[in-house]
């Protein structure tokens, strides 16, 4: 890629004398570099925008806050008899709980390419000679940063929980909360290509949230359940991010290995217990896939 | 990282390589039509626009200017005929349309929850501007317009003129070699409208840069070098202003009157001059208008209320070749060409 700054030629500097010369930039032929400097600053858009709206940080975090402390409190009274010493009803939702904080910033943060087009950058970006596969590419990095960014916040609280604050624990959990947000990220960035009103782009995505968090096991074991909503279970994405994140916590706790195969169990598909290797996997692919999809869809448009 | 001030390849050769001269079209446009569906917005125009030029579109609403800037620009596909820009194929080579270009679109298209400066580098890095340029570049284009010490504000804190001010100097960052304002004044005061037209004018002094505006404003498309009009998808003349107001040659007279049908008839009768109704007065044009008036007075059997006299304007040459004023083609709700073109457009929304 060659780069030149050239500085114009002397008549016309010249004639304009008192000005100051234009400054000649030319720029390169679309190459890697220069798709990686738009998936660079994709990314840091999202992080600029979130650094200045403090408001929506704090939001987001009052939904999980209230799940852990008041359901988890008032639940706890209820479950607490089936729970070992030393394990509260709390520690129990921890890991779901912390994969929905993550869960409404990584969608919602797709909804910026709505409103985007809305108002009318979106333009300014489709018009860049740039290939969109760096657009999605950012912009879904972008929202899977800031999403595990919130992550990080409610990580915080983890020893209300009796979640013990172990650096490996920790660095597993924030592992699985960046791809968690990246693949929940692509998925609205999926949508959000072809949902061109942000009202409806809210509506559908809010209609979704929610059973994606009641069906993941955030709230229950994945034992014991009847078969229609085992079955359900197993096809939400979300089962395959809070199993693992459970298993990490779980085995940092001490507790007698009977409960802890009773709370945590591996995801069963018909018997077969699913690796923790594969359900990362899993969603590790989903999200490339979506991903994949986001930039067909925006490739496809003008 | 090249800086050089001895040999200027960009005088004789582009830097992307496409042959460069003073006399050669930087964009030039073929037998281009457009058509939605069954509506036809662009009927096959033709036209060239050279180095340094600065050319204007001017029409009503809906003639078809924004589609053609847009095919220009490469947000849209022409249904059939070429468009050359920079020397490059708005249709398959689109990305070496893109860099050569800037754009500043109709509408706003700014984050206003970034900062001015913000705005500029995201701009800048979607370009691949050299990083060790973009500081210099972005002092110089703010300064342009006069917003160098506002680079830290929020542009949502930023009024309708200092908006379009940023995105003008946005367009520039890149230096690219035809900058595209589409109704780059539409929704401005008038005061605010005359500024950003000191800063266009401007502009033209400082760099090298061919211009391609679409207006709707006939006092506008005086500020251009040669203007195109374009109404119903075709382009009914092209030529300079001064050129343009020369061709009509006559004078325009406007007259209220007591009876406004039988003023017209009596004209036609006593005079041999065809009248028309144009914003709410009997309108014609005659070779000398003032040496005419007396004997309106005189020989008129319709009281006269008042009468204007005006030398050729815009407006008339835009009347002389469309038989309407730019008012009257925009208030006639009737056209449908026009109507199910904004509607298609509306309702693809904002790509």
């Amino acid at each position: 890629m060659t780069m030149a700054t050239q500085v114009t030629d002397v008549t016309s500097a010249a004639d304009a004398a008192p000005l100051v010369d234009a400054i000649r930039v030319s720029v390169p032929e679309r190459g890697l570099r220069h798709d990686l400097r738009a998936v660079g600053i994709v990314w840091r858009r999202e992080l600029i925008r979130f650094r200045t709206d403090r408001l929506r940080a704090i939001t987001s975090l009052i939904q999980p806050v209230l799940f852990l402390f008041v359901l988890g409190t008032g639940l706890g009274s209820l479950a607490g008899h089936s729970l070992p010493p030393g394990v509260s009803f709390k520690t129990f939702i921890y890991p779901g709980v912390l994969a929905m904080s993550v869960l409404f910033t990584a969608i919602f943060s797709a909804a910026s390419i709505v409103w985007d087009r809305e108002f009318g950058f979106l333009r300014e970006i489709l018009v860049a000679p740039v290939s969109r596969a760096s657009i999605v590419v950012g912009k879904c990095l972008g929202g899977a940063t800031i999403a595990t960014f919130q992550g990080v916040i409610f990580l915080i609280l983890a020893g209300f929980a009796r979640v013990p604050y172990n650096p490996l624990l920790i660095l597993t959990l924030i592992g699985e909360l960046l791809l968690l947000a990246f693949t929940l990220t692509a998925f609205g960035v999926m949508m959000a290509a072809r949902i061109k009103q942000f009202q409806a782009f809210m509506a559908v995505t809010q209609m979704l949230v929610m059973p994606l968090f009641f069906l993941s096991g955030a709230l229950y074991p994945l034992s014991g359940l009847p078969a229609w909503l085992s079955v359900l279970t197993r096809i939400d994405p979300l089962t395959y991010v809070v199993g693992p994140m459970r298993h990490a916590v779980f085995s940092h706790l001490s507790i007698p290995a009977l409960f802890s195969a009773h709370l945590s169990p591996a995801i069963t598909w018909d018997g077969w217990a699913v690796p923790l290797g594969l359900s990362i996997g899993l969603v590790a692919i989903m999200g490339l896939a979506m991903m994949g999809i986001a930039i067909a869809e925006f490739s496809k448009t003008e | 990282m090249v800086t050089d001030t001895t040999t200027n390849t960009g005088g004789a050769v582009a830097p992307d390589g496409a042959p460069a001269s003073a006399r050669d079209p930087v964009i030039s446009v073929s037998g281009l039509t457009k058509k939605y569906g069954e509506v036809e917005a662009v009927r096959g125009i033709d036209f060239e626009v050279t180095r340094g030029e600065t050319f204007g579109f001017l029409g009503p609403n809906g003639a078809g200017k924004t589609t053609t800037i847009e095919i220009l620009c490469t947000l849209k596909v022409a249904t059939s005929g070429t468009a050359m820009v920079a020397g490059f194929d708005a249709r398959t080579q689109r990305d070496s349309v893109r860099r050569n270009i800037g754009l500043v679109f109709q509408d706003t298209t700014l984050d206003t929850y970034l900062t001015a400066e913000q705005n500029l580098r995201f701009h800048a890095e979607l370009y691949g501007v050299p990083k060790a340029a973009v500081g210099p570049r972005m002092r110089q284009v703010l300064d342009m317009v006069g917003l160098w010490d506002r680079k830290d504000s929020l542009v949502g804190t930023y009024s309708g003129g200092m908006q379009r001010r940023l995105e003008i100097a946005r367009g520039l960052l890149h230096a690219p070699h035809v900058l595209f304002l589409d109704e780059p004044t539409v929704g401005l005061d008038p005061q605010t409208r005359s500024s950003i037209w000191a800063y266009i004018n401007d502009l033209k002094r400082r760099e090298e840069i061919t211009m391609f505006l679409t207006t709707h404003y006939m006092d506008e498309a005086e500020h251009c070098d040669r203007i195109a009009i374009i109404d119903h998808g075709q382009i009914v003349a092209i030529d300079t202003p001064e050129a343009l107001k020369a061709s009509v040659g006559k004078d325009r007279v406007q007259i209220q009157t007591a009876n406004d049908t039988s003023a017209i008839e009596a004209l036609r009768d006593a005079f041999g001059i065809e009248a028309g109704m144009h914003e709410g007065a009997v309108t014609f044009s005659v070779a000398s208008g003032e040496q005419f008036v007396p004997r309106l007075f005189a020989e008129l059997p319709v009281p006269i209320r008042s009468v204007s006299v005006s030398r050729p304007s815009l407006d008339d040459v835009f009347m002389s070749y469309t038989g309407t004023t730019i008012r009257d083609a925009e208030a006639s709700g009737t056209d449908a060409m026009r109507r199910a073109a904004q509607r298609f457009r509306a309702g693809r929304g904002r790509r």
